[in-house]
């Protein structure tokens, strides 16, 4: 029960906190998960990770994963209803409220600064991500490869990733 | 969304924007803004499952399926190469994404800032986002407050009171 409620607040944390997406919360969640609460490993968190790439829709469904792993069904609920409707709550207050902020000065303003944040946060979640996975030679390659193929023609990324996965298993 | 003729250009942009500037992951904002849109809460209810029930149960099968595997050296190379190409993705995608704001050096000064924070300060996020977002909302804070301001300072031309103090 403490671990649900601390999944719970951990997670909701994370969902208010998500400016930029998920990937600008990456760094913070797996702070929180490898080293505040020791629930995964690194290579545990970048496996689980690797497991959103692949499915259909959000990335960041993953967190579904954390929450079974942790905490059985029970704990995929839990962190799925933390870290998703926080974020749909705000958004449907916010959506009600945005046309009588038309006239508003500063609502221009938070939208412009908010965005290099987010693109900061962005950076942060692709670094920490790049600091488990890049490992060698090839790791390193492979992110190249898939990073200069997604600047020359917007391929599926789904796909990409699964390619990116299959090379590495055979590139011995 | 143009082909059901739910929304036009200018709604889909609206929708953009208070997505991505609010917290959350920008297609769950987005299913949540145009399913209130269309049809209120019920809407927003239904679109955000409809975003997320599939992907989440793909990944739950891949997660059981991971769980009775994990230690297999085949299935943790497959997931590294994964993540490899993962940073390959993220690294385009925030490229791309921050190139509409790669004009002005106030931008590149708060990415910059935002990353060494996170990433190498390991400040936790909330503090960054506490210290690092007024800062740069005020760098763009309304330019129509400045020259108003300004006029408080002149005497003259200003209305009738001045007028009279004058005579």
């Amino acid at each position: 029960m403490t671990r649900l409620i601390h999944l719970f607040l951990v997670f909701s944390l994370l969902s208010v906190l998500a400016v930029g997406g998920g990937t600008a919360v990456l760094p913070e969640m797996q702070h929180m998960t490898v080293h505040t609460f020791h629930w995964l490993t690194d290579a545990q968190f970048r496996s689980i990770y690797s497991l959103g790439q692949v499915a259909p829709g959000p990335n960041m469904l993953m967190v579904l994963v954390i929450g079974y792993k942790l905490a059985g069904w029970a704990g995929m609920v839990v962190v799925g209803i933390a870290f998703f409707l926080p974020d749909c709550l705000i958004t449907l207050f916010v959506n009600r409220w945005w046309v009588h902020l038309g006239g508003w000065p500063w609502r221009t303003s938070i939208q412009r600064g908010l965005a290099p944040v987010a693109i900061g946060l962005m950076t942060s979640g692709t670094f920490a991500i790049a600091k488990l996975s890049i490992v060698n030679v090839q790791t390193l390659a492979i992110a190249i490869v898939v990073f200069g193929i997604l600047l020359w023609r917007h391929l599926n990324p789904g796909v990409l990733v699964l390619v990116g996965g299959a090379v590495y298993l055979l590139w011995r | 969304m143009e082909e059901e003729g739910w929304l036009d250009d200018e709604g889909f942009l609206g929708a953009m924007e208070i997505s991505e500037t609010l917290p959350g992951l920008n297609a769950v904002n987005m299913a949540i803004i145009m399913g209130d849109n269309l049809r209120g809460l019920a809407g927003a209810a239904v679109s955000v499952i409809g975003m997320l029930l599939p992907g989440g149960i793909v990944v739950m099968v891949l997660g059981i399926l991971y769980q009775s595997n994990h230690s297999n050296p085949d299935v943790k190379r497959f997931l590294l190469g994964i993540a490899a190409a993962a940073v390959g993705l993220l690294s385009a995608v925030t490229l791309q994404i921050g190139r509409r704001q790669f004009r002005q050096l106030p931008d590149y000064a708060i990415i910059f800032l935002t990353f060494l924070a996170v990433s190498f300060l390991k400040l936790p996020l909330l503090v960054v986002l506490l210290g690092l977002g007024p800062i740069s909302v005020w760098l763009y804070r309304p330019k129509v407050s400045k020259p108003r301001a300004a006029d408080e300072h002149l005497p003259f031309h200003r209305g009738p009171r001045h007028h009279l103090f004058r005579h």
